[in-house]
């Protein structure tokens, strides 16, 4: 399950914010810290996860440092779909 | 001692004589930004003294000195002269925060023309309006923004050239696009910098109106001398200061002060073209040993909320002077600062209209945690009546922000757009369009803004630019878009819909519009919450009521609904 996840959300990532980039991204990129993504883009990445995994992400837990990384997304999903 | 001294003293003997004796202006002379930003450092015996400090992804790093920002500048001046651009043309920069932005800034100037920056996370849309308007003759980009351009290009007559400063050779350049490659190219010794005089144009930035599209405020070459001396006793900035300005300049701040003020007064500037975390920026500030930082409320707020134990991993003791704008600093946020800085975030106001720092909070001066401080020395403020435009003389009581025009760094105009700059001055005041009071001593409080235009962690986003893409998405009818309360931002859009016949709302329509307006505008217009209802509140004669919705965000009064239309 953990690889179908990651493999989503990568490929979400790649579709919607790295249209026109050259540069590749892994599952271990830094997205927020890194600049991939900005905080204001981060809440469409939350809906995204909300809607496919039919989950409820709390704020305080969908921080800059959840969202950091392909890897750090998936632990997050993982976490609130075993809630389920 | 601070460079201001006694903020009462300055304030009884001002003149902005001050700012033109010390760098050397007389009325009449030539003044051009690019050149005291560059040459006459090095004139001062500085060509050595680094004015970049340059971090990028990926532990990228670069440094540039004063004789390097001189020799550059000429370089890309030199380029965009054989390209055939001459004095008021207007240049676009198009780019992430990397050096080329900062340096081509100054070589725009020198060569007499106009400089646009516009946020590089801008979407088709919000490009293209700003440079249609405009009739911008080039644009500066680089190959992460090319889709962008590529995409508007056709639509874009007056566009002459896309300077590409990355083109890694992988791929053809297309129509119109020529690379140019700053830190290799030939750099250029001599470059006779164009004479501008006080009055000549130099800055283009884009700001967003209540109801019509964004309006280009235009400033000239004499803003300087406001900027320069603000920066001098509101940032306090020194001869042996790293300063770190975390501003854009896609954004008047980071112009204002990320590039002219403290280039002008020879000070070494930091620059982060990285995402942002706590650790991140702890970092940056101990590794370069940054000493003032001029950051703003959404930063600052996400830091207090990355919690205080983070701070303890970094030697932060080189911080002397902190400050801050682009929305109301909460008192919190002050007091935080002391508690864990040991140094108190100094507010200040001003907007790209005004083009330098207003009111603020000064180096030795009591801050009132909450407040905006005082006016700038020589800056007539008043808070006036919003119906007569009287001035208000009872403290406490609320009113608009007004200012008499006459500072140098005033907006000139907007551009080509005359009937709205005419507009914001009503009994002889500039109005900003924002609400305060002013206490006893003398200390300016927000209130908020007098208009729907939303402030959203520091950046306006006006209501009607994002109804208008809305409308341009197949499910939607009309839409009513006000500001939501949001710790972080102060302010996030919410955007209220009615659905065309056949269209469910669904959580995937709802990403699907998102995703919508993020590409099409900004991510910062982008509604992060959207609510789906059958009509919008309208007045009789079929104005949105967006007070209405507003009000119901905020947990406020809805007030009078005397004008609303029957169901």
């Amino acid at each position: 399950m953990r690889d179908k996840i990651r493999e989503v959300v990568l490929d979400y990532v790649i579709k919607e914010y790295m249209e026109d980039q050259d540069e590749e991204i892994t599952y271990d990129t830094a997205l927020i810290s890194g600049g991939f993504i900005d905080s204001f883009s981060m809440v469409s990445l939350k809906v995204f996860l909300e809607t496919k995994y039919q989950i409820k992400l709390p704020d305080d837990k969908a921080t800059p440092e959840a969202f950091d990384t392909v890897e750090n997304i998936t632990d997050l999903v993982i976490e609130f779909l075993d809630k389920k | 001692m601070h460079n201001i001294g006694s903020y009462d003293e300055r304030a009884k003997n001002f003149s902005w004589d001050i700012s033109e004796k010390e760098l050397g202006y007389q009325p009449g002379d030539n003044i051009n930004i690019g050149w005291y930003c560059t040459d006459r450092i090095c004139d001062m015996g500085k060509a050595e003294k680094t004015a970049l400090i340059w971090e990028g992804l990926g532990g990228k790093h670069k440094q540039y000195t004063y004789n390097d920002l001189r020799l550059l500048s000429n370089t890309i001046a030199g380029f965009l002269t054989s390209l055939g651009i001459v004095a008021e043309d207007r240049v676009c920069i198009f780019l992430d925060r990397i050096p080329e932005l900062y340096i081509g800034f100054v070589g725009i100037l020198k060569t007499g023309a106009i400089a646009q920056p516009l946020f590089s996370a801008f979407g088709e849309e919000s490009l293209i309006v700003r440079l249609e308007n405009a009739e911008t003759k080039a644009i500066i980009t680089q190959k992460k923004h090319l889709g962008k351009v590529r995409k508007i290009v056709d639509k874009l007559p007056y566009l002459k050239h896309i300077i590409v400063v990355d083109d890694p050779g992988k791929a053809p350049l297309q129509q119109l696009e020529i690379a140019f490659d700053m830190d290799n190219a030939e750099r250029l010794e001599h470059y006779e910098v164009y004479p501008t005089k006080a009055e000549s144009p130099s800055v283009l930035h884009y700001t967003s109106g209540t109801t019509g599209m964004p309006k280009g405020v235009k400033h000239v070459h004499y803003s300087l001398i406001s900027q320069y001396l603000t920066a001098k006793w509101v940032l306090d900035l020194k001869e042996n200061d790293i300063y770190w300005c975390t501003a854009d300049p896609g954004w008047v701040t980071g112009t204002s002060y990320g590039i002219i003020s403290p280039w002008a007064l020879g000070v070494t500037q930091c620059v982060n073209d990285i995402g942002f975390s706590a650790d991140a920026w702890y970092s940056f500030i101990e590794k370069h040993r940054i000493s003032v930082w001029y950051s703003a409320p959404t930063a600052i707020r996400s830091l207090m909320k990355a919690g205080d134990e983070v701070i303890k991993k970094y030697d932060l003791s080189s911080l002397r002077h902190l400050a801050s704008v682009g929305e109301p600093l909460n008192a919190e946020a002050v007091i935080w600062s002391d508690k864990v800085f040991g140094l108190k975030f100094h507010d200040s106001y001003w907007q790209t209209e005004t083009g330098s720092i207003m009111i603020s909070n000064y180096p030795g001066m009591p801050i009132k945690a909450g407040s905006m401080g005082k006016p700038f020395p020589g800056v007539v403020s008043a808070v006036v009546d919003p119906e007569s435009y009287e001035e208000i003389n009872d403290t406490g009581k609320i009113g608009l922000i007004a200012f008499r025009p006459g500072w140098p760094a005033m907006m000139r105009m907007y551009w080509n757009n005359e009937q709205v700059y005419k507009a914001k001055f009503n009994n002889g005041w500039y109005i900003p369009g924002d609400r305060a009071y002013i206490d006893p001593e003398g200390y300016f409080w927000f209130v908020g803004r007098d208009d729907d235009i939303i402030n959203t962690g520091g950046h306006l986003v006006s209501p009607f630019e994002v109804e208008s893409a809305l409308l341009e998405h197949p499910a939607v009818a009309e839409s009513a878009v006000v500001s939501k309360p949001d710790f972080v931002n102060m302010e996030v859009v919410k955007a209220f819909v009615c659905l065309k016949p056949g269209y469910e709302a669904t959580p995937e329509l709802n990403l699907e519009i998102m995703n919508f307006i993020r590409k099409k505008l900004s991510p910062l217009a982008m509604p992060q919450d959207i609510e789906y209802i059958p009509n919008l509140p309208k007045t009789r004669s079929g104005k949105i009521m967006r007070r209405m919705l507003k009000a119901q965000e905020w947990g406020e009064e809805i007030g009078d609904t005397s004008t609303l239309e029957d169901d």
